[in-house]
C-alpha cells in the first residue's frame, strides 16, 4: 500500500476511497480495472489523478460520482460511507469530457437545471445562475442555446452547471482534451482560479503531465489499476518513486548501477551521489532528468566520459544526446546560448556531470 | 447574335424539360388530377343512380354537417355524421397515445441494443408490413372475437367465467389501429432516439435529478421531433382508416372512412362523398401544418 507522501496540508479529509477494487469480466477472462487502492483526498484540495488511458483513473473518477459502483472497498465522503448512494442523491458535481450540455436549454437553463432538481426556490436559483454567469464571465450568452457557443464557452458552461449547486466535490474528467493548445492554458489557469475563488475540493482526471504539474495541490500517478505515487508535483517531479513514474512524468535518462557504500557505481564506469536509496542491494536503476545533466570539458576530474552522437535545437533549449562509454545513451537539455553555438559538435568528446541530489535510485 | 455556347445552354435546358416531361406528367395525372376531380363533384348534384350530375349545388358540403328533416324539409344538425367524424378523431387520437406509450419503450429497447441485435429488432419490426393489411386484420378479429384464442385463454386460466365481447366494439377497433400503426410510431422513435446522446442521461443524474424527472426534462424535449413524426405518422392514416373499422367495428362503428366510401357505394352521393373526403384531407393539412410550424419554432431557436 502506498501512502500519501504530500501533507494534505492540515485540512479535513473530503473523499477517501478505501481499498476499492474494480473487476470486470469473470473467471479466466477477469479484468482489474482499479487494484486495491487508497487514497484520501483533502478539503478544498485541487487533486489530479495522472495516468495514462485505460489506467483506472477515470474508473475511480466515476465511482467518486456514484456511475460505477466498486467490486469492493468503499468511498467516503466527509467521512460517511457514500458507496451505495445514487449519483443523484451524492453533493458531488461532473464536468464530463464530452461537457454533456443539455441541447434543449439556454445556457442559463443548463446552469439552473442541478439548482431546480434539488427543489431551490425559483428566486434563489435565478440569482445563483446570474453568480454562476459572472464567475465564468458568459453573461452576454445567458438566453443562448449551447450549441451556439464556442468549445471553450460550452467548457465553461459545463463548469458553472457543476458549480451552480455547490457541490463538496467538483470532479473534473478531461475537461481539456477537445480544447486547442491555447484554449487549454487559458482554461488551466481559469480552472485554478475557480477553485481558489469557491474553496471546492476539485478531483481532476487526466493523461497530460503538463496539465497535472502546473494545477494540482497533489497528484496520484496511476498506471494498470495501481496507486504508483502520490505527492505534489514538485515530489514527483524530483523524488519518483519507480521507473512508470519517472518516465510518464517529464522525461528521464535511466542508467544500470550498482549500489556501493550509498554510491552508485555506473555500469558505465564512475561513482556517483545518489539520493532516494532504500537498503537495495544489487542491480539498480538511477533517473536523471536531462536538464540536470551537465556537459563539461573532456577529462575533467569526475565527469563521466562520452560522445555526442547527435544535437537537437529546440529554439529555447538544445537536446545534446551523448553515448556513455558501455554505450547506454544520455540526453541532457541545454540552455541554447545567446550566441547560438555551445561549441558541440556531433562526434565531439565530453564528460558529463549531474547537478547535486538530481540522480535518483528508483525503487524498482 | 447567340454564340455557340449560349445555344448550347438553352438546348440543354429544353432537353431537360423535355425529359422530365413524362414524370411530370403522370405526376400531375396521379397526385392532382383526381385531387380536382374529387373538389369538382364536391360541388355537383347527386345523380339518382351515383354518379353526378353537372348542376352547381353546395349540398354535398351543407351535408357534412346538416341533413333534411324527413318530415318538416327544414335542415337540422346530422349529428349522426358529427358522432362519426367525433369518434374518427377520438379513436385516432386514442390510438395515437397507445401507440406512443407501447412505442416509446420498444424505441427505446431497440435504440440501446448492440448494432446487430438492433437490426434484427427493426426487421422484426417491419415484419407485419409485408403482410396484407385485410389478412393481419382478420387474423386480430380471430385473436379477439368470442371464441377467439384470447377469450378461450383467459376462459382456460379461469380469469374470467364468460368470454370478454370484443368484436365489433370501439375496444376491437383501437386494438386493431394500434397493432398496425405501432411500427409507424416506432420507425420515428427509434431514429431521434438513436440519436439521443445517452450522456446526457448521467449529466442529468448527476445534477440530481431522480429517473422521473429525467425522462419528462431531458428524454422528452429532446426527443419531441420523433414523438411529434410518429405521431403524425400514425394519426393521419388512422383518421382514413377504413380496412381496420370495416372489419372489427362491423358496419357500425364507422369511421370517417367507412363514411366517405359509404357515400359512394350504397348512399349514392358522390358530392357529399367527395366534400367529406376533401374535409379530411384539410384536417389533415392542418394536423401537418402544425407539425412543421414546431418543428420549425425548434430549429429557429435551436
Amino acid at each position: 500500500m502506498i501512502k500519501n507522501q504530500g501533507g494534505t496540508g492540515v485540512g479535513k479529509t473530503s473523499v477517501e476511497a478505501r481499498q476499492i477494487a474494480k473487476h470486470f469480466g469473470q473467471g479466466e477472462a477477469i479484468v482489474k480495472a482499479l487494484d486495491n487502492v487508497s487514497v484520501e483526498i483533502g478539503q478544498g484540495e485541487f487533486f489530479t489523478l495522472l495516468g495514462p488511458s485505460g489506467c483506472g483513473k477515470t474508473t475511480l473518477l466515476r465511482m467518486i460520482a456514484g456511475f460505477e459502483s466498486p467490486t469492493s472497498g468503499q468511498i467516503l465522503l466527509d467521512g460517511a460511507d457514500i458507496t451505495p448512494l445514487p449519483p443523484n442523491r451524492r453533493p458531488v458535481n461532473t464536468v464530463f469530457q464530452s461537457y454533456a450540455l443539455f441541447p434543449h436549454l439556454t445556457v442559463a437553463q443548463n446552469i439552473g437545471f442541478g439548482l431546480e432538481m434539488q427543489g431551490r426556490p425559483a428566486a434563489e436559483v435565478k440569482d445563483r445562475v446570474a453568480r454562476m454567469l459572472a464567475l465564468v464571465k458568459l453573461e452576454p450568452m445567458a438566453g443562448r442555446k449551447t450549441s451556439q457557443l464556442s468549445g471553450g464557452q460550452q467548457q465553461r458552461v459545463a463548469l458553472a452547471r457543476a458549480l451552480a449547486p455547490t457541490p463538496k466535490v467538483l470532479l473534473l474528467d478531461e475537461p481539456l482534451s477537445a480544447l486547442d493548445l491555447k484554449l487549454r492554458k487559458e482554461m488551466q489557469i481559469e480552472l485554478k482560479r475557480l477553485q481558489t475563488e469557491t474553496g471546492i475540493t476539485f478531483v481532476f482526471v487526466t493523461h497530460d503531465q503538463e496539465e497535472a504539474l502546473t494545477m494540482s495541490d497533489r497528484i496520484a500517478v496511476m498506471s494498470a489499476g495501481h496507486l504508483q505515487q502520490v505527492g505534489t508535483a514538485r515530489e514527483i517531479y524530483n523524488n519518483p518513486v519507480n521507473r512508470f513514474v519517472a518516465s510518464f512524468i517529464g522525461e528521464s535518462n535511466f542508467l544500470p548501477a550498482t549500489l556501493e557504500a550509498g554510491k552508485a557505481r555506473l555500469k558505465a564506469g564512475g561513482l556517483v551521489e545518489v539520493s532516494g536509496a532504500k537498503g537495495q542491494t544489487g542491480p539498480i536503476t538511477v533517473a536523471v532528468r536531462p536538464e540536470q545533466v551537465r556537459i563539461v570539458a573532456a577529462g575533467e576530474p569526475d565527469a563521466l566520459p562520452a560522445t555526442i552522437t547527435n544535437l537537437v535545437y529546440f529554439g529555447t533549449d538544445t537536446h545534446c544526446h551523448v553515448d556513455l562509454a558501455d554505450g547506454t545513451e544520455v540526453v541532457a537539455r541545454l540552455q541554447s546560448p545567446a550566441t547560438g553555438d555551445a561549441g558541440l559538435e556531433r562526434g565531439g568528446k565530453v564528460g558529463l556531470r549531474f547537478a547535486p541530489g538530481a540522480a535518483q535510485v528508483l525503487g524498482d | 447574335m447567340a454564340t455557340l455556347e449560349e445555344e448550347a445552354e438553352v438546348q440543354s435546358r429544353r432537353n431537360a424539360w423535355l425529359l422530365s416531361a413524362p414524370a411530370l406528367v403522370v405526376l400531375f395525372a396521379a397526385a392532382a388530377g383526381p385531387l380536382i376531380i374529387v373538389l369538382i363533384y364536391s360541388f355537383l348534384t347527386p345523380a339518382t343512380y351515383g354518379n353526378v350530375e353537372w348542376i352547381f349545388s353546395l349540398e354535398g358540403w351543407k351535408g357534412i354537417v346538416f341533413q333534411h328533416d324527413i318530415f318538416s324539409d327544414n335542415l337540422v344538425l346530422a349529428d349522426a355524421n358529427l358522432v362519426i367524424f367525433w369518434r374518427s378523431v377520438k379513436l385516432s387520437f386514442i390510438t395515437t397515445v397507445l401507440t406512443f406509450l407501447v412505442g416509446f419503450p420498444t424505441a427505446w429497447f431497440i435504440a440501446t441494443r448492440s448494432p446487430r441485435a438492433r437490426a434484427l429488432w427493426l426487421f422484426l419490426i417491419t415484419i407485419p408490413f409485408w403482410t396484407n393489411l385485410l389478412i393481419r386484420t382478420f387474423a386480430i378479429n380471430q385473436i379477439i372475437r368470442n371464441e377467439g384464442v384470447l377469450n378461450t385463454l383467459l376462459l382456460k386460466v379461469g380469469v374470467i367465467s364468460e368470454p370478454i365481447r370484443l368484436t365489433y366494439t370501439d375496444t376491437a377497433l383501437l386494438i386493431g389501429m394500434v397493432y398496425v400503426y405501432l411500427p409507424l410510431m416506432v420507425l420515428p422513435l427509434f431514429a431521434t432516439i438513436d440519436r439521443f446522446d445517452m450522456r446526457l442521461l448521467e449529466a442529468g443524474y448527476d445534477l440530481y435529478a431522480n429517473r422521473w424527472q429525467i425522462l419528462r426534462r431531458i428524454i422528452l424535449p429532446i426527443t419531441r421531433p420523433g414523438i411529434i413524426a410518429g405521431s403524425i405518422l400514425v394519426f393521419v392514416p388512422c383518421l382514413g382508416a377504413y380496412v381496420t373499422p370495416r372489419i372489427l367495428g362491423g358496419g357500425k362503428n364507422m369511421m370517417i372512412g367507412n363514411f366517405i366510401d359509404l357515400q359512394f357505394g350504397q348512399g349514392q352521393n358522390w358530392p357529399l362523398g367527395s366534400a367529406l373526403s376533401i374535409t379530411l384531407l384539410i384536417i389533415v393539412t392542418i394536423a401537418l401544418l402544425a407539425y412543421v410550424r414546431t418543428i420549425g419554432g425548434e430549429n429557429r431557436h435551436g
